[in-house]
């Protein structure tokens, strides 16, 4: 074992009980990683706070703090004004975390909170897409047509009818400086945005797309390919806002027809079985082909 | 009596979840690879280790077998063998 | 130093001299005064401290939890619908173990929404492994948040107290009020220093997943820790005592009991009323006393049964009742005395909720009612 391993399981240590392939567990290490052992952490209920804090284990090798559901921005602005109160607020990065649930349903005001307090806080959301902790309910971050436990498909539904809240935008419209989106697809993308994130005084938020082998019911092994596919077919834009005002986005060279993505995935199996499911298939195509025109996503040549 | 439950970094690594592999791991072939570290990047468990070329390997203690490694290396100099096979 | 004083900036000048780090809030009439007190003292730099206006109760609890879980002194106050919004942050802060005071101006539970005084929010959430204590006047009040933080502090009892104030009749009541000094405080409270805390340079995990392996032992740690809170109370109370010179807080107060044959039994302000009707009764004769309850929780049995056992009838007086069985306080003090050889007879009446003036005739209402086979739950003052 080389030095470098040993640092890494300092900031968040093997043993966590994640399932195989988990998206989650892997956001969290790439964000703790590139963030540093001068941070504190708090975390909001969900999946990320229940596999790595099973007493008497951690994997956390940062001060780590998890409260409620719902409060995990708010416990950090506790966290934080102690440390401004302390003057360590120079020294001392605090990162809040939850997961879609915790960030964009019962945790938005918390979020709100925060963001319009200015507090010197980096916001980072895991977004699999559903409440995975206690059995795939939808969110308000499922995206359309995903089959879940409580939007299900069935004879006269094809899964949740409702379209996937968009956090970023929320975030940017606090005039934040940095609200961002990244997915575990691109991991380096993931740290570089950590990194330019605790670079910068203030709020700030970072959205990250994590793929949920259980949930969106793939293979373990496809973890990373999903989350790629999703940027690729533009059905989630990687994007970052400066104040407000959007100043990049991930261009893509080819853009993906989004069965790519969606056909590899269970929750979305029930589109593959009849004309219905084609037509489905074709509004979720006009939700990418969306994204590409107001994010300026096709590359120029 | 205060019985406040807090835990140490670390502490977690008593939880040896490679028991958890039931189908197949990974198998470090130590002969295309170049280096590029995408495989310790993806791990989801953390229990890659290397840092040259054809340094790589993993941590069976707690590996899950899932796979992302494998198929991330560009060079597939990392592949899936049954679990009673000798890595 | 005596100065003439409103309640509410009395306990904002006493909390100053407290010297929170973190100061979190959500306005909720009848707390307004006090938080609007503090924010004024911090804009003045009189008290170098982060107000951090919140946009719900439950953040306002949730913040001053991490400024704890910190390291740092805080401080929030709320009432009614706000406490009850704060309620799952209230038990989380007393199963962390971190140490916090909070004032509760008590005031009553909407619906039918009423801004005015009774005590059902924080009997409501007395389960919460906080400790409750009441506060029968402004100087009490006052006295008991130096208290608080003594004892939420020590390190041997690492929980949360909420100071109850009766809302309008002590937050916005006109008192004089011995104000103490920046250094006598000082002297009194040591600078916060908790058993454990969010640090970069030794790194802890807190608020772990519990599981059937080790969760009831927490609750066990609380309910243990509660009896060296009835010890510490007093302790506290005669420090304090030796400090500023006055005896305030404590479990109970026994106000001419010893010769009783009836006892009213109640918290708050309401204390006040009752002894006034007790002086009365006292020059015609009759042997009356009352029995002040400073601290619901954690109960204490012990002083209660050594205050009652002797009398031969007791009248619970609250301003709350649970809904469908009896009021919380009565239901406590009948199960002490369940089994014992001494047992007077304990009848229990609900009074002033909502804000329903709480009158001279209304106590001795309750007075003519206490019998052998008196009532168990009787709403005293109705206008059906």
């Amino acid at each position: 074992m080389t030095e470098k391993l040993i640092t890494e399981k300092k900031l968040f240590a093997c043993g966590h009980t994640a399932c195989a392939g988990c998206g989650q567990s892997l956001g969290a290490r790439l964000v703790l990683e590139a963030a540093g052992p001068n941070t504190i952490v708090t975390n909001a209920t969900g999946c990320l706070e229940v596999f790595s804090t099973r007493y008497p284990e951690s994997s956390w090798g940062v001060p780590w703090l998890h409260s409620l559901f719902e409060n995990s921005a708010a416990i950090a602005s506790g966290v934080e004004s102690a440390l401004k109160h302390l003057g360590k607020i120079d020294t001392i990065r605090v990162i809040s975390q939850g997961g879609d649930g915790g960030t964009a349903d019962i945790g938005l005001q918390a979020l709100s909170g925060m963001m319009e307090r200015g507090h010197d806080i980096l916001y980072v959301c895991y977004d699999n897409e559903a409440y995975m902790n206690t059995g795939i309910q939808r969110s308000g971050l499922t995206p359309f047509d995903t089959n879940t436990t409580t939007s299900p498909a069935g004879k006269i539904s094809s899964g949740n009818p409702l379209p996937k809240k968009n956090m970023v935008e929320i975030c940017a419209a606090h005039r934040i400086p940095y609200a961002a989106s990244s997915s575990v697809g691109f991991p380096l993308d993931v740290q570089s945005k950590v990194k330019k994130a605790l670079s910068i005084r203030g709020p700030k938020y970072l959205h990250l797309h994590v793929p949920c082998p259980l949930g969106w019911r793939h293979p373990s092994n496809l973890t990373i390919n999903i989350a790629k596919l999703a940027v690729e077919t533009a059905l989630f834009p990687m994007v970052e806002y400066e104040y407000g005002k959007l100043v990049s986005s991930r261009k893509l060279v080819t853009i993906k027809p989004v069965e790519e993505y969606l056909k590899p995935q269970g929750r979305f199996a029930h589109l593959f079985k009849d004309e219905k499911g084609k037509q489905e298939i074709a509004k979720i195509q006009q939700i990418a082909n969306q994204n590409i025109e107001y994010y300026n996503l096709k590359a120029t040549k | 009596m205060i019985k406040h439950l807090t835990s140490k970094p670390g502490s977690s690594l008593s939880n040896k979840t490679g028991s958890w592999r039931t189908e197949v791991k990974p198998k470090f072939l130590r002969k295309n690879c170049i280096g590029c570290k995408m495989c310790r990047l993806v791990c989801p468990e953390g229990c890659i280790f290397g840092d040259k070329k054809n340094t790589y390997g993993c941590d069976y203690q707690y590996c899950k077998g899932c796979g992302n490694c494998a198929v991330i290396c560009p060079k597939k100099d990392i592949i899936m063998i049954p679990e009673g096979e000798k890595e | 130093m005596k100065e003439f004083i409103e309640g509410s900036y009395a306990i904002a000048k006493i909390i100053k001299l407290c010297k929170p780090g973190v100061i979190s809030a959500y306005p909720i009439t009848p707390q307004t005064h006090i938080v609007e007190g503090l924010a004024q003292i911090v804009a003045d730099g009189e008290l170098k401290s982060e107000f951090i206006n919140v946009e719900s109760e439950h953040s306002a609890a949730s913040v001053v939890l991490g400024a704890s879980a910190a390291g740092v002194r805080a401080y929030t106050a709320t009432s009614s619908q706000g406490l009850l919004l704060m309620t799952e942050v209230l038990f989380n802060i007393a199963g962390m173990r971190l140490p916090l005071v909070l004032t509760c101006a008590n005031r009553a539970i909407s619906a039918p929404i009423n801004i005015w005084n009774d005590h059902q929010d924080s009997v409501t959430v007395r389960d919460s492994g906080w400790i409750q204590l009441y506060a029968e006047t402004v100087q009490e009040a006052c006295d008991l948040h130096i208290q608080a933080y003594k004892i939420t502090e020590d390190h041997n009892i690492q929980l949360p107290v909420m100071i109850c104030i009766d809302g309008y009749l002590l937050t916005h009541c006109g008192e004089v009020v011995d104000m103490p000094s920046q250094g006598e405080v000082d002297k009194f409270l040591s600078p916060f220093s908790p058993l454990y805390k969010l640090d970069v340079a030794n790194p802890i995990t807190m608020g772990v997943l519990g599981d059937p392996d080790c969760y009831m032992e927490t609750r066990y740690a609380i309910q243990e820790t509660m009896k060296d809170v009835l010890k510490l109370i007093p302790k506290v109370a005669g420090d304090f005592e030796k400090a500023f010179g006055r005896l305030s807080g404590g479990l109970v107060e026994k106000y001419k009991t010893d010769d009783a044959e009836k006892i009213l039994v109640a918290k708050g302000s309401l204390v006040g009323t009752l002894k006034d009707v007790v002086d009365d009764l006292r020059t015609k004769g009759v042997k009356i006393g009352v029995l002040k309850v400073v601290s619901h929780r954690p109960f204490p049995e012990d002083a209660i049964f050594d205050a009652l056992k002797k009398a031969k009838y007791v009248g619970i007086v609250e301003k709350s009742i649970s809904l469908g069985a009896y009021g919380p306080l009565y239901t406590d003090i009948k199960a002490l005395f369940q089994g014992k050889k001494e047992s007077p007879c304990i009848n229990g009446f609900v009074i002033g909720l909502g804000g329903r003036d709480v009158t001279k005739e209304s106590v001795k209402e309750i007075i003519d009612q206490i019998s052998e086979f008196g009532p168990t739950n009787k709403f005293i003052g109705l206008k059906l």
